[in-house]
């Protein structure tokens, strides 16, 4: 043995593997300006597409005349639905089971469709042009209120659907019905309610709102005729599902479409779905032969790619009178607008709200959701959020603050009697779920011991009876919640996208030197991949975690992999490196077996190196085995050192959370101010958790503006009121609180490397905490529920209507 | 967001802008910080076809403080918000031009653009009507003085004739307690509602009030009423009360996305009462 | 389309010359014509600071600066401010302090924050966050951009005092 060898502790150090707060090796070129975003992309001859769209929510299209715009000197092309449906690209398939216009086809069913693509030497002739495409309309109804939909003589919105009784997702009861998705047991649900001693119903609207990632969609298509191939770059949290569809949809086979997904400014959901701007695009650069580019801008952005949310749920919870819960009982009116385009796995259309018995052990549940068309943007997207469960844990955690207060039961103690315990995990949930790990009783009590929850209550008590006496203005709001989500869909037999399994995937080389390349089916929209992916097969391989490079977001050259959205990149693609990792490993066994002249059998993996059990002493390193990998003829083995996995997980992993948020509150104006958050995020195996951390502060600050002021707000005739980041609430660096964050530990139990996935937590476990601290402020004055956001009109009016301005 | 386009021009002297201005007629604007106009040129609301860029007039430039204090029309927020002077003169310069925008937008934004374009939802146009400013504006036939409060007219209208350039303000050194206050909803929007309150005060009476109200009617509210209730007082409960009801029925707010109009008119009270306690306390 | 304009500005130190329409906004002069990618357009009105750029000793935000309006001026973006091989200290202490994520607000923070240490070396917390309020980030939550230009601040004013 060398004298110099380094000691173990120093080599798992020097690996900076799984559990390092390892510093990003991605911002070197975002500090410089060197990161490379859509549209920073500019290749020769490139055109550029800018789209006309409709003023109107609801509106026949009675002509499009682009004879000014095409006139216009630098116009190529203007692009309406009947230069598509040649190609039947007028239309296209939605994630959800639905079809949706690319261009208007006939009609227009929400304002900001897009109506005509204009296609220009620049921006801003193509700017010009779109003023100049004239298009007549004649108003039609507009409905905007999902419930007022489905009324009798509610006019018909998707007139192409008429007639059809049957939709992707089971029986249409109405004209402007998507589906009915049920889960649970109805009648075990509503005997158990019926039953009970208590119960509480309450209607709890989750708004619209939008993922608003800094950077907008966008794409550059490049078709190269003379070899055949169609490039395109663009913003997709999905690269390799946009190749499939673009095969399906334009017919070139898919050996001959390279997606490339460059560096994206933040996703959030957003960049999931497929959008009309992608499919002009395309079609656009194949009738030009020339590259186009298509960017759109914020209020398009708001308008017409992705809104979130916007559910309208029926909750009603029961108990016995000392607090233990019996029933969950739940209907929504889902809100989708024109067009169904939710980016759920197929199978669930609904996504997986049927996560919304929480964290609590409930006997009997049953939820059923209706989707509903109307004259709003398509969407549905899970804005940091795996497919509804922001909705299910908001739901859940009003409603048990609802009970407590009718219980007049402190919503904490609450929790604590009716939280899964610790032994029942794998916990089968009433909604069909089985829950792999969690600790929840641990957490929580952590959780209240770090803000001194006592005191906190002894405060507030304080408070109330100052406002009481007129000594003060400000009520102290201490919002409480406890989620668990369900993420990293997921396996291949119930979970898929447009029949694509979502299975995820890792391919390793080893280079002679030993350093490595990793590439994945996922792409970053700043998680961090680059640095965290390493992190996982550095301790896997014991080749450090600066000497890998990982590569994702290019289909040429990455393997097929389902995407990063859901939290599924760790859950799924990480387990999917850590598995290629073992078989890296495995194989290096074997060649340090032939290297060493022992058995396989008699080596143990230490660090970085296989040893000599007993011996250790005699030992290969991987970088030594990787070099003979190459320069050594093996008998039996194949030379090189190589692997590849395709991950399907056999199960979702369900990360929870205790957040707490204190809260004053100004009863005259509804200003509010967060005097403390507190976020005990238990997501698994931490693989970085300075990485952790920064997804914690980012998600809670997504949840501060969507509960306190964010929404995507329509006026009667479904015009957007919130088109601009003026209107669209998104915190500066003064609106936005410090946090603190701390952990519990609780593995996967089939994960390989135990890890949970975090990136959507604070979103899911924030909003509730802020919005319950807003609630729990009014709770002694009687307030039961006050729907989102919690603007300064809002919480004005609560306090107005509760008589609190004398 | 593209703005349409134009022919661009800039000026070395304010007769050459005047100029500019009386051969283009309604088809010329002219362009401060352009923090208003360029985004609405952006979102094709505003088409000017020709565009009269008013940075290179240095005379339209620089605060001077005397017993009377003028300040430049091209003088930024920013220089506002610190400049020492002012910050000793004339104090509610700078409270109110820091709730204003954020820092980028400060530093080209003009106090002449917040006063000249006349939208209701800039936050200088009561503070000068509280102040009792004077706008100095050079047309053709040379120049005139306007009373900020009998400038604005409503919405985006003001007593500026088409060819007239608004060149400086002046106002008299304030005396007495101040306080701008603002409720909004973050950084860089308009007002919820605001306040501008300067009070004169001897012997713990109000002897002097002057109050304006931004955003909560088409044009900015100067509250003789509000200011009158005050006025003999020690800014006691019932006097603020009066206050309060007189500024509640001069004012004229509508719903937008910051709320409904009894929530504005109620927040107007608290926000008024708040102004007033801190320009007291200050007096 | 208009007539172009002869455009002269300084861009990070160097003399450059460009053909422009006057309406085209600064942002898409620096990069469409100069291949400037660093700073970014995120909102195009103004609000979320990602086009910020150093204008004349300014921090302005490029998508509401007209080609026209910036003749003549002194631009700095995020390429001027530091080098791969001498990096400045806020790039060093954004990467150390983890305050930026997918890097789209980034150059347009990092400007900024230039700026804002050069008229005010010594922030307090409540001055950054005051100081940084017109650049959004969707990512961060601002808590580690905060602590980034607090520690780079700090490392400036350590680098001074040892330099006297």
């Amino acid at each position: 043995m060398n004298e110099m060898t380094p000691s173990r502790e120093e080599r798992t150090a020097n690996l900076k593997g799984t559990g390092c707060a390892r510093k990003r090796v991605e911002d070197a070129r975002f500090t410089q300006g060197k990161g490379n975003y859509v549209d920073d992309v500019k290749l020769p001859g490139m055109l550029f597409g800018d789209f006309v769209r409709s003023p109107h929510a609801h509106a026949r299209v009675t002509s499009i005349d682009p004879a000014a715009a095409l006139a216009l000197p630098g116009v190529v092309a203007v692009l309406t639905a009947k230069d598509l449906e040649p190609l039947n690209l007028h239309w296209m398939p939605t994630l959800a089971g639905d079809r949706q216009m690319v261009l208007a086809d006939g009609k227009v069913l929400f304002q900001g469709q897009e109506v005509a693509f204009v296609v220009a030497e620049d921006r801003y002739i193509a700017a010009d042009a779109v003023d100049l495409v004239e298009v007549e309309y004649e108003d039609l109804p507009v409905v905007v209120d999902p419930y007022k939909a489905l009324e009798d003589d509610a006019p018909v919105l998707r007139e192409d659907l008429e007639g059809q009784d049957e939709g992707a997702h089971g029986p249409r009861r109405h004209h402007n019905h998507i589906f009915r998705w049920e889960a649970g047991d109805r009648e075990a649900a509503e005997a158990a309610i019926g039953g009970s001693e208590v119960v509480v119903s309450e209607r709890i609207y989750y708004q619209r709102t939008h993922p608003c990632p800094l950077e907008t969609c966008g794409c550059v298509a490049s078709m190269d005729k003379v070899n055949g191939k169609l490039t395109v770059r663009g913003t997709f949290q999905a690269p390799h599902v946009v190749r499939t569809v673009a095969s399906l949809l334009s017919g070139i086979d898919e050996h001959n479409i390279r997606v490339i997904s460059p560096d994206i400014g933040g996703g959030f959901g957003n960049k999931v779905g497929v959008y009309p701007g992608y499919v002009c695009a395309i079609v656009a650069s194949i009738v030009t032969g020339v590259p186009v580019k298509w960017v759109e801008d914020r209020m398009e952005n708001l308008m017409a790619t992705a809104f979130a949310r916007d559910y309208w749920m029926d909750g009603t919870i029961s108990a016995t009178k000392d607090g233990r819960i019996t029933g969950l009982k739940a209907h929504v009116i889902a809100d989708h607008g024109a067009f169904d385009a939710c980016a759920d796995p197929t199978k669930f259309p609904a996504g997986f709200f049927h996560i919304c018995t929480g964290s609590y052990d409930i006997p009997a549940a049953h939820v059923a959701v209706d989707g509903v068309y109307t004259n709003k943007a398509p969407g549905g997207v899970a804005y940091r959020c795996s497919f509804r469960v922001t909705e299910a844990a908001y739901m859940i955690e009003r409603l048990i603050e609802i009970l407590a207060a009718k219980l007049d039961m402190d919503a904490a103690e609450l929790r604590r009697i009716n939280f899964i315990k610790a032994d029942q995990f794998p916990y089968q949930s009433a909604l069909g779920w089985e829950y792999d790990s969690g600790d929840y009783h641990t957490a929580w009590e952590k959780a209240l011991r770090a803000v001194g929850y006592e005191g906190l209550r002894a405060e507030q008590a304080q408070r109330i009876a100052d406002f009481k006496a007129g000594k003060t203005r400000k009520l102290l709001g201490i919002g409480l919640t406890h989620f668990t989500e369900i993420v990293g869909a997921g396996p291949v037999k119930n979970c898929d996208i447009l029949g694509m399994g979502m299975f995820d995937s890792c391919e390793i080389r080893i280079h002679p030197t030993g350093s490595a390349i990793a590439r994945l089916g996922t792409i970053s929209q700043g998680q961090g991949h680059a640095t965290t992916f390493a992190q996982i097969l550095a301790s896997e391989t014991g080749i450090p975690a600066d000497q890998i490079t990982i590569e994702e977001g290019d289909t040429d050259t990455a393997p097929y992999g389902l995407g990063t959205y859901g939290s599924r990149s760790t859950p799924v693609a990480g387990a999917a490196t850590a598995m290629a990792g073992r078989k890296i490993r495995a194989k290096a066994q074997m060649i340090a077996a032939y290297l060493l002249e022992v058995h396989d059998d008699d080596l143990e993996w230490d660090v970085d190196r296989f040893a000599v059990k007993g011996a250790t002493e005699r030992f290969k390193t991987m970088a030594e085995i990787a070099y003979a990998a190459y320069n050594q003829a093996i008998p039996g083995i194949e030379p090189g050192l190589e692997a590849v996995s395709y991950y399907d997980p056999p199960n979702m992993t369900y990360p929870f959370g205790a957040y707490i948020c204190v809260m004053e509150i100004d009863v005259d104006t509804g200003e509010h101010g967060i005097r403390q958050f507190y976020a005990l995020d238990d997501c698994g195996t931490r693989i970085n958790p300075m990485v952790i951390e920064g997804q914690v502060h980012g998600g809670l600050t997504e949840a501060l503006a969507i509960a306190m002021g964010q929404e995507i707000a329509y006026d009667d005739i479904g015009n957007v009121k919130t088109g601009t980041l003026m209107d669209f609430f998104l915190p500066t660096a003064w609106e936005t609180p410090n946090y603190t964050t701390d952990w519990t530990e609780t593995p996967s139990p089939h994960h390989p490397i135990g890890a949970k996935g975090v990136g959507e937590s604070p979103n899911v476990g924030g909003v509730p905490a802020f919005s319950n601290a807003v609630h729990d402020a009014f709770r002694a004055f009687g307030l039961t529920q006050s729907h989102m956001p919690h603007d300064h009109w809002r919480i004005w009016k609560i306090a107005h209507d509760l008589g609190l301005h004398g | 967001m593209i703005p349409g386009v134009f022919e661009y021009h800039r000026p070395g002297a304010v007769a050459e802008a005047v100029a500019l201005l009386r051969a283009h007629g309604d088809e010329a604007r002219v362009v401060a910080g352009g923090h208003s106009l360029i985004p609405m040129m952006k979102l094709r609301m505003a088409a000017p076809e020709h565009l009269i860029d008013l940075q290179g007039l240095d005379e339209l430039r620089g605060i001077e403080i005397g017993a009377e204090i003028r300040i430049g029309a091209m003088t930024t927020q920013h220089e506002i918000l610190t400049h020492s002077g002012l910050a000793e003169a004339a104090p509610i310069m700078a409270e109110a031009a820091r709730q204003i925008a954020d820092p980028q937008v400060r530093y080209l934004g003009t106090i002449g653009g917040n006063v000249a374009n006349g939208d209701p939802g800039n936050d200088m146009p009561g503070l000068m009507q509280c102040l009792d400013a004077r706008f100095t504006l050079a047309g053709p036939d040379g120049t005139r003085e306007v009373a900020a409060r009998d400038f604005f007219e409503s919405a985006f209208m003001t007593t500026r004739e088409e060819e007239e350039i608004l060149t400086s303000i002046n106002f008299a050194r304030p005396t007495g307690g101040w306080a701008y206050e603002k409720l909004k909803r973050k950084i860089g929007d308009y007002a919820t509602a605001a306040a501008a309150v300067q009070i004169a005060v001897e012997g713990g009476k109000v002897t002097a009030a002057a109050i304006a109200m931004t955003n909560l009617s088409d044009v900015p509210v100067l509250s003789a009423g509000a200011a009158a209730a005050l006025t003999g007082t020690g800014c006691g409960p019932e006097a603020v009360k009066a206050a309060v009801d007189a500024m509640q029925a001069d004012i004229d707010p509508v719903e937008d996305n910051r709320g409904p109009v009894e929530f504005k008119r109620h927040v107007a009270g608290v926000i008024l009462a708040r102004a007033i306690a801190r320009a007291f306390e200050r007096a | 389309m208009a007539e172009k304009m002869h455009l002269k500005l300084t861009v990070n130190g160097k003399p450059v010359e460009a053909l422009a329409e006057p309406r085209e906004l600064l942002i898409h002069v620096l990069r469409e014509r100069l291949e400037i990618t660093g700073p970014h357009i995120g909102c195009e009105t103004s609000h979320c600071g990602a086009c910020t750029v150093d204008m004349d000793g300014r921090s302005v935000k490029s998508c509401t600066v007209l080609a026209a309006q910036a003749q003549g001026a002194q631009i700095t973006t995020i390429e001027g401010i530091g080098t791969p091989d001498a990096l400045h200290v806020l790039q060093e202490m954004f990467r150390e302090h983890h305050g930026l994520q997918c890097g789209f607000c980034t150059p347009g923070m990092i400007t900024r924050a230039w700026r804002l240490l050069q008229e005010n070396p010594d922030p307090t917390e409540e001055e950054v966050r005051f100081g940084m309020s017109g650049n959004l980030c969707r990512c961060t939550g601002y808590q580690n951009i905060v602590k980034a230009i607090l520690a780079a601040a700090a490392e400036l004013n350590a680098a001074k005092e040892a330099a006297q």
